[in-house]
């Protein structure tokens, strides 16, 4: 049922969110670390067969937040290493993720080219 | 390390009032504009994935890559127009940890060192935060391939 896809993907996207805000607020860590962090949790539970079940109950709502942006490495790493062996554990996560990476890089660069920063009040 | 010693029943007072001031009950009401916020970016999330799948009938693996460049896309436009970081002065981790933040880290302090050069200021700080980002994801994603290789050998 689609309203129900939308409902999990709030409550998941969202508590995954809180997850990062407790850890900002209350431990000082700052943006960078979270994001490298949530990334390499992502990995890591995917890894171990934890992050697949939370994808298949909310959608975007697992795969939006930067543990997803993990989850499609480390899958993408794993199906690659099952079907090519060792080529495949190094070409797997990034394939996965090329999609993503390549739009980060031109869209990145193109805003930051035509943009100027705002100025701050 | 400081030595413990006895506090001043002034000194206690005055913990005591620094203890009631402090911005800790902040935190509620900020989880509170993470969870809304990045539970409506997942939700146009769901929106992209659902019109990949119903409206395009792309593979599941198409799905995924569409998502993800569309929610750059929207992630990094907004920051370009100065919108993404209104957003995130309220909204806090809500705006940072979904894939539009990650974005937002490149397009950030790229345009903010434009003035260095196109290719040391632009180019080369597009990645102060995405870098580290996907030298850890990456080569975590590497050790795991490997690791079922072992697994699975």
């Amino acid at each position: 049922m689609e309203w129900m896809d939308f409902f999990w993907a709030f409550v998941i996207g969202g508590a995954i969110c809180v997850v990062g805000q407790l850890l900002i607020s209350l431990t000082r860590l700052t943006p960078a670390r979270i994001l490298v962090l949530f990334v390499t949790v992502g990995v890591v539970l995917t890894a171990l067969g934890l992050y697949e079940p939370l994808v298949e109950l909310a959608g975007a709502g697992a795969t939006v937040p930067l543990t997803g942006f993990g989850y499609a490495l480390g899958k993408g790493a794993m199906e690659g290493a099952m079907e090519k062996g060792i080529l495949g554990a190094f070409t797997g996560g990034i394939t996965a993720t090329a999609g993503g990476v390549a739009a980060a890089i031109l869209f990145g660069y193109l805003n930051a080219v035509i943009f100027t920063p705002k100025t701050k009040k | 390390m400081e030595k413990k010693r006895q506090k001043t029943p002034q000194e206690q007072r005055y913990q005591q009032q620094v203890k009631e001031k402090m911005p800790r009950s902040k935190t509620l009401p900020q989880c509170l504009r993470a969870f809304v916020v990045g539970g409506l970016i997942c939700c146009i999330g769901q929106a992209v994935r659902a019109f990949g799948e119903n409206t395009l009938a792309l593979d599941p693996d198409g799905v995924a890559a569409l998502t993800a460049i569309v929610m750059v896309f929207l992630g990094a436009t907004l920051t370009g127009l100065g919108v993404y970081d209104k957003i995130g002065a309220w909204a806090g981790a809500g705006s940072v940890v979904p894939i539009t933040g990650f974005a937002n880290s490149i397009v950030s302090p790229a345009m903010e060192f434009k003035r260095e050069g196109l290719i040391l200021g632009t180019a080369a700080k597009m990645f102060t935060i995405a870098g580290p980002v996907l030298v850890y994801g990456i080569g975590a994603s590497v050790v795991v391939g490997l690791i079922t290789c072992l697994l699975a050998g």
